[in-house]
C-alpha cells in the first residue's frame, strides 16, 4: 500500500516522529488524503515488525524518532523503480452500476448517465476552479499539490468522457434492438461448480 | 444597467417545415450574467450551434424571445441588429470563418473599423488581442498561410477585440493541442472576469470545466445543469 512505502520514503530522507511524518506526507500530496496519527503508528508498527524501520533516538520534548534501516532503503528504491499495478480487484462502483442498470427492465439509463454527468462535471468545476486560483509552482510543496489536482482533474475527465462514450454506445445499440434488459434467468445456477464453464486454454 | 447579457426565453429553432422538419431547439431558457461563463454541452445534433447563432441573432427563432443587453432582438430593424451584433457581441464559429485575402490582423482589426474606427486606431487593439493569442508574430500572414489551430486563434482574437460584452464561441479549442487550448480560456476566463459574459460550446469536459455554469443540450432541451459551488468541498486547499 502506498501509505506504508510513502512514509518508508519519507524517513529515508532522515529520522522522524509520528507526527512530523504526518505532516510530512500531508504537505507533500497537498492535504488530498489526511492521514490520522493512528494510521501513522499502526504503519510504523508493521514497518518496525518487518525490520524496515527501527525506534532512535528520544529527543527533549519526548518524540520518538524513527529510522530507516537498509532494508527499508531497499524497498524504497524498488518502490520508486517499478510501476504502481492497477488491479482489477478494485471494483469500479460506477462501471458496475451502469452495467447491472442497463439489463434492468424500466430504468431510463439516459437519466442516470445524466445524474453522473452532472455530479462529475461539477466535480471538474471545483477541481479547476481550484487549481486556477493557484497560479505556477512557486516552491515543491505547491507543484506536488498541483501534480496532485491534475490527477483528479484528468481521472474525472475520463470519467465524463466514459459517460459520453457511454450514452453513444446505448444510443447505438438501442437503434439496432439489442438493448432490452435481461430477464432473470430461471434456470437457477446449481450450488457449487456453475453448470456448463468455459474451459480456459481448452 | 442590468447585469443579465442574454436572456433567452423559451426558444425554440425548426429547420424546415412538415414532414422533414427537424427540432433543434424546444423551448430554452437561459440567462447569462454580467462575469460569467456558461458552457454548453451535449452530443452531435443536440442544437448547441444553433443555440449560438440564435442567441447572437444570426437566425430568429421560430418561437421565443432572445434578449441581448435589454434588448428585444425582434423588435430591432436589420440595421440596428447588425449595430448591436458588431458592439456587443463576439463570435467564434465553429469553421473558423476568417476572410481570406486581408491579413490576421486586417481580420481581427475588421469588426473595429466596420464600427467607424480608423484603421490605424483599429490595429492597436487588435494587435493586441493577437498578441494574446501567442500570433503577434504572424499578423501580417493570410489565413491561408497560417495552420488550422493559428487560424482558430485569429478568429478567437477577432471575437474579443475591443471588449465586446458577449462572447459566444462554438468549440474555440477544437483545433488546439492542450497548452494553446488553455491559453484560449484563459483568455476567454480573464474577458468574463473583468465583466463580459460567455458562452462557450465545448465536448472537452476539461474545457467546459472552466466556466461557472454547465448546461446539458439533449435533443434541443436543456436535460439538466451543473453549477460550481463558490467553495470547493472536495480539497483542504493549496499549501500556503
Ligand atoms: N441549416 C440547417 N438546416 C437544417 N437542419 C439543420 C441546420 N442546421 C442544423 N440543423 C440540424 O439541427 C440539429 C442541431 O444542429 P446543431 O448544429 O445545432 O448541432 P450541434 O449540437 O452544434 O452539433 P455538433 O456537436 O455536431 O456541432 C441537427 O439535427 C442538425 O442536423
Ligand atoms: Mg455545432
Amino acid at each position: 500500500m502506498s501509505v506504508r512505502q510513502s512514509l518508508l520514503a519519507i524517513l529515508n530522507q532522515g529520522p522522524c516522529y509520528g507526527y512530523q511524518l504526518r505532516s510530512e506526507f500531508d504537505r507533500r500530496t497537498g492535504s488530498t488524503w489526511p492521514l490520522n496519527v493512528g494510521q501513522i503508528y499502526n504503519t510504523l508498527d508493521r514497518l518496525e515488525r518487518d525490520g524496515l524501520v527501527r525506534k532512535a533516538d528520544i529527543d527533549a520534548e519526548g518524540q520518538n524518532y524513527v529510522e530507516i534501516t537498509d532494508a527499508g532503503r531497499t524497498e524504497v528504491a524498488e518502490w520508486l523503480g517499478s510501476p504502481v499495478v492497477r488491479t482489477l480487484a478494485t471494483r469500479d462502483e460506477l462501471a458496475i452500476k451502469l452495467a447491472i442498470a442497463v439489463t434492468l427492465p424500466g430504468v431510463d439509463i439516459a437519466q442516470v448517465i445524466q445524474v453522473q454527468r452532472t455530479a462529475t462535471m461539477r466535480t471538474l468545476q471545483e477541481l479547476t476552479r481550484t487549481k486556477n486560483a493557484t497560479t505556477d509552482p512557486e516552491s515543491s510543496e505547491q507543484l506536488a499539490w498541483l501534480l496532485v489536482i491534475d490527477s483528479l482533474i484528468f481521472a474525472a475527465e475520463a470519467e465524463a468522457r466514459w459517460l459520453d462514450h457511454s450514452e453513444s454506445r446505448l444510443a447505438r445499440a438501442r437503434a439496432a434492438g439489442f438493448a432490452a434488459p435481461l430477464p432473470l434467468n430461471t434456470e437457477v445456477p446449481k450450488r457449487g461448480r456453475p453448470a456448463k464453464t468455459v474451459q480456459a486454454g481448452a | 444597467m442590468s447585469d443579465i447579457l442574454l436572456q433567452l426565453d423559451g426558444v425554440s429553432m425548426q429547420y424546415g417545415r412538415g414532414e422533414t422538419a427537424i427540432t433543434a431547439l424546444a423551448g430554452i431558457d437561459l440567462l447569462v450574467r454580467r462575469g460569467e461563463l456558461v458552457a454548453v454541452m451535449g452530443a452531435s445534433g443536440s442544437g448547441k450551434s444553433t443555440l449560438l447563432t440564435v442567441a447572437g441573432g444570426l437566425t430568429p427563432p421560430t418561437a421565443g424571445e432572445v434578449i441581448v443587453e435589454g434588448h428585444w432582438l425582434s423588435q430591432l430593424s436589420a440595421r440596428e441588429l447588425a449595430t448591436l451584433r458588431r458592439r456587443s457581441l463576439g463570435f467564434v464559429f465553429q469553421d473558423f470563418n476568417l476572410i481570406p485575402s486581408p491579413t490576421a490582423l486586417e481580420n481581427v482589426a475588421l469588426p473595429l473599423e466596420l464600427d467607424g474606427w480608423t484603421s490605424t486606431k483599429a490595429h492597436r487593439p487588435a494587435l493586441d488581442a493577437l498578441n494574446i493569442v501567442e500570433l503577434g508574430d504572424r499578423a501580417q500572414h493570410f489565413p491561408s498561410d497560417l495552420s488550422g489551430g493559428q487560424q482558430q486563434r485569429v478568429a478567437i482574437a477577432r471575437a474579443v477585440v475591443g471588449g465586446r460584452s458577449l462572447i459566444l464561441a462554438d468549440e474555440p479549442t477544437g483545433a488546439l493541442d492542450s497548452t494553446t487550448g488553455e491559453l484560449v480560456l484563459r483568455m476567454l476566463r480573464s474577458r468574463v472576469d473583468a465583466g463580459a459574459g460567455g458562452i462557450l460550446v465545448t465536448h472537452d469536459a476539461r474545457h467546459a470545466a472552466w466556466a461557472d455554469r454547465i448546461v446539458f443540450l439533449r435533443d434541443g432541451r436543456i436535460a439538466d445543469e451543473s453549477r460550481a459551488s463558490a467553495v470547493s468541498s472536495l480539497l483542504a486547499g493549496s499549501p500556503a
